[in-house]
C-alpha cells in the first residue's frame, strides 16, 4: 500500500470533476421538488441526456452542441413526465419509476451505433496564468467549462429561490397549490417549467458523464448517479447550499476511494466501491436529522396531484 | 339605497355546473363605503358569486359594473388590479412561508422586502392588526393568520373587499376589533362584501343584505330592521326550529380524562398540558377556544389516533389510554373530526363506504370477517334519509357532496351508531342555520337517550346553546368546566384568553 501516489490537488481537482453530474442532477431535481412535483425518473433523464447528447456531439463535432442536445433531450423526456402528471393527473412515483426504465431503454436503443466511438473532446477553459498557481490553479482554475456553469447554476438557483419573485411564487407553488391558484397562479404551467428545468439540468449531467467523465458511451452507464442526485436533494434538506456539500461529498468519496484501490488499500473492493454512497448518506442524514425548520423543509405539496376543480 | 352610483352592480349573473345551477340571475349592488351581507344556506351559491367577482369563476350570462365601467376579471389577478380583494374561508396562506413573502403573493407589484416589511408595519398598525413581517406563517394562531389577510388586502388599498365567513375562527374580542377594522375602512370609502352565517353579527355589522337561496335572490333587506330569526327563515325559506332539550340529571361518569399531556405529532402543532375532565351520561360538555389550541390533538386523544399514557383516558372506569380507534369504538367511544374531506370521510370513497369504514363493528355490518355491503347500503340510506343528507344517493363519492351535508352525513353516521361517549370537533363549521339546527337538536337527543358528549368547537353561540358546562382550550390547557348557564360573552372571551395581543384600531372607528 502506498498513500503518497495520491497527490491531493489532483484529487480535489477530480473531486469536482466526479461531483459535477450529479449537482446539475440535483440542482434540477431541487427546482423540480421545490414547485411540488417529485420526479422519480432522474436516473432516465440523465442517461437520456448522456446518449442525446453524445449522439449530437460525435455526429456535429462539437461537444456544446452535445450539451445542448442533451438538455433538450432531458426536458424532453420530462414533458413527457409532465404531461402524465400535470395533464393526466397520473401517479407521480409511478410515473417517474416508469420514466426511468423508459429512459435506461431508448438510451441503449439510441446508443447501438455508438459504442465504441470517442467523443470529443471538451476543451478545458483556458484561464490563462490563474491555472498557473501552485496547488489552487491546479484544483480550481484548470476545469472544463460545465464544472463552473454547474457552480453557477447552484448559486443562480440559490439567488432565484431565495430573492426574485418568480422563485418565491414557485416555492408557493409547491407549499400550497390550492392558495395559489386561488390566488390567480397558474400552477399547472409553473410546474411544467419546473419539470423541464429539472429534465434539462438532469440531461447536462448525463452528458457530461458521457462526453468528459468517462468519455463513451456504454449501456446503462450513468449507474444510479441518478438516484443519489435524488436522495441528495431530500438529505440536503431542499437548500442549494447543502445539495453542492453533498454532491462534493459524492464526489470526493468516489475519487478516493478509487485512488484507494489503486494504492492496494488492503479493504475489499466492494466495500470501497459503497463507500460513497453510505458516506454521503450518513452525512447528510446526521445534518437534516436535527430539530427545527430543517428537518421540515419538504415542499408541503410534494408528490400531490393538482386539480383546479374547487 | 339612493347614493349615486354603486361601486359594484351585479345583473343576471348566471352560472351552472353539470347538473347543478350555483347561480341564477342574480342581481344586487353595493355602494361605496357600505357593507354589504351575502346571505344563504350552504350551496346557497354564495360562494360561486363571490368566485365569479374575483375572477375565479367565469359567469355563463350576465354582466358586471365597477364604478360604472364594465367588469370582467378573466382571472384573479385583473380583479385585484381593479381594486378588489378577497379574504378567504379556508386561508389562503403558505405554512412555510413567512408573513412578508406570503403578503407579497397576494400583491400585483410588491415593492422590494424592506420596503414592503415596512408598510406591512405600517398598515397592521393603523388598523390595529400588528404583525411581524418576519415571522413563519404556520406557527402564528388562527386569528393572527386572518390578520395577514386581511393585511395582504388593505396593502392595495382595495375599493372592495369580500370576506368570506372571516369571523368563524375569532375569539368575541378579536370579531370586536375586526369589526372596529371594517367599519374604520367602510368610513375610508371601501365597500365591503361580507359572507357569514352569525347573523347577530350581520345585524350589528351591514348597512344592507341580499340573501340567496338555491342561487336565486330571495330578498333583499335591512340587516338592522329584522330580526336574526327572519333573517334564517327568509334564507331557509321555512320556519326554524331552535334545538330544544329536557333538563336531564346527571347519570354517573361514562368519559374520564386525567392528567393527559401529549407532544404534537407535527411541527406546527400544539402540545397538550395536563388536561383533566369527565362527563357524565346524558350531559354536553362544551369545549370552546380558537383554532390552533390543542383542539385537534385532543380529539385524537380522545378517538385513540394518538395513544397516550396508561390511566390518563377511562370510559365507564375503564382505561382506554393504549386502544386504538377500533377497539374504542367497540367500547362505544366514537369520535368526528372537523376536517370532513380526508379525516372523518374519505373524499373518493363512496357514502356507502364511508359508511362502513367507521360503522362496520358496532352496526353489524361484517359477517364473519366478510364486510356486508348491502347492510352498509341500507345504513348509509338511513343516515342520508334521517339526516336530510342532500345527495343523489349512497353510492356517490363523498367529496361530491357540499361541506354542510357532508358533516350532516358524517355526525349521522355516528349519532346513529348510539355511541356511550361522542366525541365532535366543529360539529356546524361551515353549515348553514337550518342544517347546524338540526345537527345540535342530535346531538341533544342522543345525550338526552344516555350517552355523554364532548362537542369542541369555537362557535362560541353553538357552545352555550346545547353544552351543560363549559370550558376553554388555550394553548393546550383545559380551564376547569363551569356550568354553561349564565357565563357571559366576555367571561368567556377571558377564559379563551382574551384578544391576545390586540388592539382596538386607532383613528376613527
Amino acid at each position: 500500500m502506498d498513500l503518497s501516489v495520491i497527490s491531493p490537488a489532483v484529487l480535489l481537482a477530480s473531486l469536482m470533476v466526479a461531483a459535477t453530474p450529479i449537482l446539475l442532477a440535483a440542482i434540477g431535481e431541487l427546482v423540480c421538488e421545490k414547485s411540488g412535483v417529485l420526479n422519480l425518473g432522474v436516473e432516465g433523464m440523465m442517461i437520456t441526456g448522456a446518449i442525446c447528447g453524445f449522439a449530437m456531439a460525435v455526429e456535429t463535432g462539437s461537444p456544446l452542441v452535445g450539451f445542448l442536445g442533451a438538455a433538450a433531450g432531458g426536458a424532453l423526456l420530462a414533458l413527457l413526465f409532465g404531461v402524465l402528471t400535470q395533464l393526466l393527473l397520473a401517479n407521480q412515483v409511478a410515473s417517474g419509476l416508469a420514466l426511468t426504465l423508459f429512459g435506461i431503454g431508448i438510451s441503449a436503443l439510441i446508443g447501438q451505433g455508438y459504442r465504441g466511438v470517442k467523443p470529443p473532446p471538451t476543451t478545458r477553459l483556458d484561464l490563462g496564468p490563474l491555472s498557473e498557481i501552485p496547488f489552487l490553479g491546479r484544483l480550481l482554475f484548470s476545469h472544463d467549462w460545465v464544472v463552473y456553469f454547474g457552480l453557477a447554476l447552484t448559486l443562480g438557483v440559490w439567488l432565484f429561490l431565495r430573492y426574485s419573485r418568480a422563485g418565491l411564487v414557485l416555492r408557493a407553488v409547491g407549499e400550497s397549490h390550492d392558495a395559489a391558484h386561488a390566488l390567480g397562479y397558474k400552477v399547472v404551467a409553473i410546474r411544467f417549467a419546473a419539470i423541464a428545468f429539472g429534465g434539462a439540468c438532469a440531461g447536462l449531467g448525463g452528458a457530461y458523464l458521457s462526453l468528459v467523465r468517462v468519455p463513451q458511451w456504454t449501456d446503462g452507464m450513468t449507474a444510479g448517479a441518478g438516484w443519489i442526485a435524488l436522495a441528495i436533494v431530500v438529505f440536503g434538506s431542499w437548500r442549494p447550499g447543502r445539495i453542492l456539500l453533498g454532491a462534493y461529498l459524492f464526489g470526493g468519496m468516489t475519487v478516493l476511494q478509487l485512488n484507494l484501490q489503486a494504492a492496494q488499500l488492503p479493504v475489499p473492493v466492494e466495500v470501497l466501491s459503497m463507500s460513497p454512497f453510505v458516506l454521503t448518506i450518513v452525512v447528510l442524514v446526521i445534518m437534516s436529522a436535527g430539530r427545527g425548520r430543517a428537518s421540515t423543509a419538504a415542499p408541503a405539496m410534494l408528490g400531490r396531484v393538482f386539480h383546479a376543480s374547487s | 339605497m339612493s347614493e349615486a352610483e354603486p361601486l359594484l352592480r351585479i345583473e343576471g349573473l348566471t352560472k351552472a355546473y353539470p347538473g347543478v345551477v350555483a347561480n341564477s340571475d342574480v342581481s344586487f349592488s353595493v355602494g361605496p363605503g357600505r357593507v354589504h351581507a351575502l346571505l344563504g344556506e350552504n350551496g346557497a351559491g354564495k360562494s360561486t358569486l363571490v368566485k365569479m367577482i374575483y375572477g375565479l369563476v367565469r359567469p355563463d350570462a350576465g354582466r358586471m359594473q365597477l364604478n360604472g365601467a364594465p367588469y370582467a376579471p378573466p382571472n384573479p389577478n385583473a380583479a385585484r388590479a381593479s381594486g378588489v380583494a378577497m379574504v378567504f374561508q379556508h386561508f389562503s396562506l403558505f405554512d412555510a412561508l413567512d408573513v412578508a413573502e406570503n403578503v407579497a403573493l397576494g400583491m400585483e407589484n410588491p415593492p422590494p422586502r424592506r420596503a414592503l416589511a415596512q408598510r406591512i408595519r405600517e398598515v397592521s398598525q393603523a388598523y390595529g392588526l400588528p404583525l411581524d413581517p418576519a415571522r413563519t406563517v404556520g406557527d402564528l394562531s388562527a386569528g393572527e393568520r386572518q390578520r395577514v389577510e386581511i393585511v395582504r388586502c388593505l396593502l392595495q388599498s382595495p375599493k372592495l373587499l369580500i370576506m368570506d365567513e372571516p369571523t368563524s375562527v375569532l375569539t368575541p374580542q378579536e370579531v370586536e376589533i375586526l369589526f372596529a377594522t371594517l367599519r374604520q375602512l367602510a368610513a375610508e370609502g371601501t365597500a365591503i362584501l361580507y359572507i357569514s352565517h352569525k347573523l347577530e353579527e350581520i345585524r350589528s355589522l351591514c348597512d344592507g343584505a341580499t340573501i340567496l337561496r338555491l342561487g336565486k335572490v330571495v330578498a333583499n333587506c335591512t340587516p338592522a330592521e329584522v330580526s336574526a330569526r327572519e333573517l334564517a327563515e327568509m334564507m331557509v325559506g321555512q320556519t326554524l326550529i331552535t334545538p330544544t332539550r329536557a333538563a336531564a340529571e346527571g347519570g354517573k361518569v361514562v368519559l374520564e380524562v386525567s392528567g393527559l399531556s401529549l407532544r404534537p405529532a407535527t411541527p406546527f402543532g400544539t402540545s397538550l398540558k395536563d388536561i383533566g375532565f369527565s362527563v357524565r351520561a346524558g350531559e354536553v360538555l362544551g369545549i370552546g377556544g380558537v383554532a390552533g389550541n390543542g383542539q385537534d390533538e385532543l380529539l385524537a386523544v380522545l378517538s385513540g389516533e394518538a395513544p397516550v399514557a396508561a390511566g390518563a383516558v377511562r370510559v365507564d372506569g375503564r382505561d382506554v389510554g393504549a386502544l386504538g380507534p377500533v377497539e374504542r369504538r367497540r367500547l362505544g367511544l366514537l369520535a368526528a373530526p372537523e376536517e370532513r374531506l380526508g379525516h372523518a370521510a374519505a373524499p373518493d370513497m363512496s357514502l356507502t363506504e364511508n359508511a362502513m369504514l367507521t360503522g362496520s363493528g358496532r352496526m353489524g355490518l361484517e359477517t364473519r370477517g366478510f364486510l356486508d355491503w348491502r347492510k352498509a347500503r341500507v345504513f348509509a340510506e338511513r343516515i342520508i334519509a334521517e339526516f336530510d343528507v342532500r345527495t343523489p344517493g349512497p353510492s356517490h363519492a363523498a367529496r361530491s357532496l357540499s361541506g354542510g351535508n357532508l358533516q350532516k352525513f358524517v355526525i349521522g353516521r355516528e349519532i346513529l351508531q348510539e355511541p356511550r361517549v361522542l366525541v365532535v370537533n366543529q360539529p356546524t363549521w361551515g353549515v348553514d342555520a337550518s342544517a347546524a339546527a338540526s345537527i345540535r337538536q342530535a346531538l341533544l337527543d342522543l345525550a338526552a337517550r344516555g350517552a355523554a358528549i364532548v362537542v369542541i368547537s369555537q362557535d362560541l353561540d353553538e357552545l352555550m346553546e346545547i353544552s351543560d358546562r363549559f370550558c376553554a382550550l388555550n394553548e393546550g390547557r383545559l380551564s376547569p368546566p363551569r356550568p354553561a348557564k349564565g357565563l357571559s360573552v366576555e367571561e368567556i372571551g377571558l377564559m379563551l384568553g382574551g384578544a391576545h395581543d390586540l388592539e382596538a384600531a386607532h383613528g376613527t372607528a
